[in-house]
């Protein structure tokens, strides 16, 4: 009898890779976190309980009870709210050198209504490897030309893009940078500037033709699909992602912006700490990084990148931190713990990856803090999130209790005691 | 005297003050006091003195005094042995010889660049050693160099590290298949075609040697034509050359072992490794070394089925396992890349350490000299405000040969020791990221320039 149990235990152990599964699944339900430190990002740490319940954070509290509600304790352990990385290629790319697994770039100069929900792949095998670091929302963009597409802002759980789709979506521009780009770039001077000035002037161009397609829209006129997707920007409806990084280009998007008087919010902003103070004169929010980068110009000090978050949330700018990453938007809490180290200080590290990305994507009434009402997205740790040895134990998104594995959990599982081993 | 030449005197005088600072005190002496010293074969000592005479170790010890010395307040600092990466590509001018599948004759040490910035940058990181590799263009690349950081100097000789083992770039699997089957029509194109490669090329190896034998012991005439690249290959049969081989895949890692095997090669350590911990007892019975990422992976095909459990599940089955950068970027922060195994797996601090500093050592044949905190060593070391496990580390100082080669309150703004005088538009670099060109790492670095250009 005790045989045949196990065999029956060994077959439910292996049936999710019978199956061709990736990871368990999760489970739905009401649960009730007990004696928890919660950190809510938004009204201070405190000791308590917390209720899950239809896929909401229903109650934070302390003595919380609730009938059929599972309940974990969490004596000794954290729950900080899932991180938001805003700005990745998660779910477009899953292999980047294998060009027809990458989604992330459409071919032409003007593409914003190529979107990103589109194209999002909720089976990509980084998306389980990536939440079980505690981000459990991230900006899926497009990469490429002069308007590369539209992103959008998708919960790391769900089989349809539909159902990952946490309700914010941003149309994406690239500004025409000048100068080199690499000590790949080998063209002249006299070409940078004339490229430069070329792709101002297609800027410029697009520009006054989605102006009039989004006045005679009102009125009726033959469809046009990338005039069309520019329409909630220049409504003011919707802000435009501008890609911008070099010091000349950020000064030259900000006079731009502010001719063109639209919600602008600027994105990568390498060299922002150059020029902070503008960018805290013309209120642009700044979703920076990847933090952990090589500096930009070999003159630079060594650690300007690690330090370019604080100076410019120093100088009064709004301040999220990404790692446009694709398949290590993992390290998303680490770049902030770099950030928090040369400057930005935890608390402020840690909105950075939660509620502030949330307030530039409008969709801070259900993300970004641990409040009553928000969307169930949280994580239960042993230790601060930011230190590499911290392990995230419980992880609930949309109130789905997501189970700790991955490809790599799953590899480790397999192969720390191999069987068989050396011997045959 | 117009402008521009002004500038550029301008530019020549800061870059001699900086290489004057750098290079200055070069007399190797300090005394780091109090510090929490991580000695990593010797355990953790509060509130030690380390003391460095002559670029070397002379003491380890509480309440060391000596008269008139350069002497570091460590309080509240964590002092650890200078970090060592095993892979990395900084301070050369060239990094890929792409022309052949076969290039054991060429040397990176022939094109080092001691101005390189990226140096400065890896002792702000702690790193005081890099392996400065060939690229992985090729089954058989280049001799390696391993370097010491002593950034300053502007000699190129003086940033190697004499006495050093000399090392061989081999590379498997894709790169190598890519750059010449698949771009040039020529074996390898697949793992198959791998495996001959090398076995040819240690039969010529074995060739010349008996050639020479032969001739020694006059049972021939003649004795061989000279060839660089056959006396590379004997060396490494001799055991005199320690190869460094690119690789990710399992079945890619078990066909160079049996290679190995049979041709009595016992010195080998692969680099990436990705799945290395698919063949961990295999690679532990045989004694091969391991250096890999922490956490990289999915950039290609062949790191689609890798974990970032691979350093833990290696160390754990007994594989001497280092944690590399192959990047410009991770080289900085390698004390955080070795914190990862805590995330991923459960070495202990002292384990997690050891990837960065006594395992790249022994992988490098260098164990001796470097890679701990003990008397004799060389005063290579690294100086962290918190632990440099944590997430909050900084590192303060890093000191080579007795040196202070990095100090987080010496820092100048521009640290570069060459300045282009023709350089008015400051070339910014954008960011590198592996995953934003598909070849994955620095080690294609030229590779693409070569066949663009080309095609």
């Amino acid at each position: 009898m005790r045989k045949i149990n196990w065999i029956i235990a060994c077959c439910i152990l292996m049936s999710s890779h019978l199956f061709g599964q990736q990871v368990q699944k999760s489970t739905y339900g009401d649960v009730l976190l007990k004696n928890a430190t919660i950190v809510t990002v938004t009204n201070g740490t405190i000791e308590g309980d917390l209720l899950i319940k239809d896929g909401v954070i229903a109650e934070v509290g302390s003595s919380l009870s609730a009938n059929d509600a599972t309940e974990i304790d969490c004596s000794g352990k954290f729950i900080y709210p899932g991180f938001i990385d805003g700005g990745t290629q998660l779910g477009l790319i899953e292999i980047s050198s294998v060009s027809l697994t990458r989604d992330s770039d459409e071919l032409g100069d003007y593409t914003p209504h190529m979107q990103a929900l589109t194209a999002v792949n909720p089976n990509a095998v980084a998306i389980p490897v990536t939440r079980v670091n505690g981000v459990t929302t991230v900006f899926s963009k497009p990469t490429g030309d002069l308007f590369p597409g539209t992103g959008a802002v998708i919960d790391l759980h769900g089989y349809t893009p539909d159902q990952m789709y946490a309700g914010s979506k941003a149309v994406l521009m690239n500004y025409p940078s000048t100068g080199k780009r690499g000590r790949w770039d080998r063209r002249s001077e006299e070409d940078i500037k004339k490229d430069s000035e070329k792709a101002l002037k297609k800027l410029k161009d697009f520009w006054a033709q989605a102006e009039i397609y989004a006045k005679i829209n009102q009125t009726g006129g033959e469809y046009n699909p990338q005039l069309a997707a520019m329409v909630p920007v220049m409504k003011g409806d919707s802000p435009l992602m501008i890609e911008v990084n070099k010091k000349t280009d950020i000064l030259n998007a900000l006079a731009w912006v502010n001719k063109k008087g639209i919600k602008a919010v600027f994105t990568g902003v390498a060299e922002g700490w150059r020029v902070a103070d503008s960018l805290a004169k013309y209120n642009i929010p700044v979703i920076t990084g990847p933090v952990l980068r090589v500096p930009s110009r070999t003159s630079d000090k060594y650690d300007v990148s690690y330090t370019n978050p604080a100076k410019m949330l120093e100088a009064g700018v709004k301040v999220a931190i990404r790692t446009d990453e694709t398949e290590n938007v993992r390290n998303l809490p680490f770049n902030a713990g770099f950030a928090a180290a040369y400057g930005m200080g935890v608390e402020e590290a840690l909105k950075a990856i939660t509620i502030v990305p949330a307030e530039i994507f409008g969709i801070a009434d259900k993300y970004g803090s641990i409040e009553k009402g928000k969307v169930a997205n949280l994580f239960v740790c042993d230790g601060d999130p930011f230190e590499t040895k911290t392990q995230i134990q419980h992880l609930f998104i949309r109130g789905w209790n997501v189970p700790m594995e991955s490809r790599h959990t799953l590899l480790y599982d397999e192969f720390l005691e191999r069987d068989p081993g050396i011997k045959e | 005297m117009n402008i521009m030449v002004m500038k550029n005197i301008y530019l020549l005088f800061i870059s001699l003050f900086i290489s004057s600072v750098l290079s200055a005190q070069n007399d190797g002496d300090v005394l780091i006091k109090n510090g929490t010293v991580i000695t990593i074969t010797d355990g953790v000592k509060e509130n030690t003195d380390v003391l460095i005479r002559n670029g070397k170790i002379e003491q380890i010890g509480e309440g060391i005094e000596v008269g008139d010395i350069k002497t570091i307040d460590a309080e509240g600092l964590f002092v650890m042995p200078g970090i060592i990466d095993a892979h990395s590509h900084i301070a050369l001018d060239v990094v890929n010889e792409a022309t052949n599948p076969v290039t054991a004759e060429v040397f990176v040490g022939d094109g080092l660049d001691p101005y390189d910035v990226g140096i400065y940058r890896a002792l702000a990181g702690g790193v005081t050693i890099s392996h400065a590799m060939h690229g992985s263009a090729n089954a058989i690349g280049g001799q390696c160099e391993t370097i010491k950081h002593r950034y300053g100097e502007i000699d190129p000789e003086a940033i190697r590290m004499d006495g050093a083992p000399r090392t061989i770039k081999f590379a498997l699997g894709e790169n190598p298949m890519r750059v010449h089957g698949e771009r040039s029509n020529i074996a390898p194109a697949t793992r198959m075609g791998m495996e001959q490669i090398f076995r040819n090329a240690f039969e010529e190896g074995k060739a010349y040697i008996k050639a020479k034998k032969d001739f020694a012991s006059g049972n021939a005439e003649l004795a061989p034509l000279y060839n660089t690249r056959s006396e590379v290959m004997a060396d490494i049969l001799k055991g005199d050359i320690i190869i460094h081989c690119h690789s990710y895949r399992a079945d890619e890692i078990y066909m160079l072992l049996k290679v190995l095997e049979d041709y009595g090669v016992k010195r080998i350590c692969f680099q990436h490794v990705n799945e290395g911990f698919k063949v961990a007892p295999e690679l532990a019975a045989y004694g091969a070394h391991a250096s890999v990422f922490s956490d990289w992976w999915a950039y290609k095909f062949e790191v689609y089925y890798s974990t970032a459990y691979n350093a833990a599940i290696l160390a754990e089955n007994g594989v001497v396992t280092s944690i590399n950068s192959d990047s410009g970027e991770l080289i900085r922060h390698l004390y955080h890349e070795a914190a990862k195994t805590q995330r991923y797996g459960s070495l202990s601090d002292n384990e997690a350490l050891k990837l960065i500093t006594l395992n790249p050592a022994i992988q490098l044949g260098i164990e001796d000299r470097v890679g701990s905190l003990e008397k004799g060593k060389d005063g290579d070391i690294a100086i962290f405000k918190n632990h440099p496990l944590s997430i909050y580390a900084i590192p303060q100082m890093t000191i080579v040969d007795g040196v202070v080669r990095f100090d987080i309150n010496e820092d100048n703004y521009d640290m570069r020791l060459d300045v282009d005088p023709d350089e008015t538009i400051p070339t910014f670099f954008e960011t590198e990221s592996h995953s934003h060109h598909g070849e994955g790492d620095r080690c294609m670095q030229d590779v693409y320039e070569f066949l663009n250009h080309k095609h």
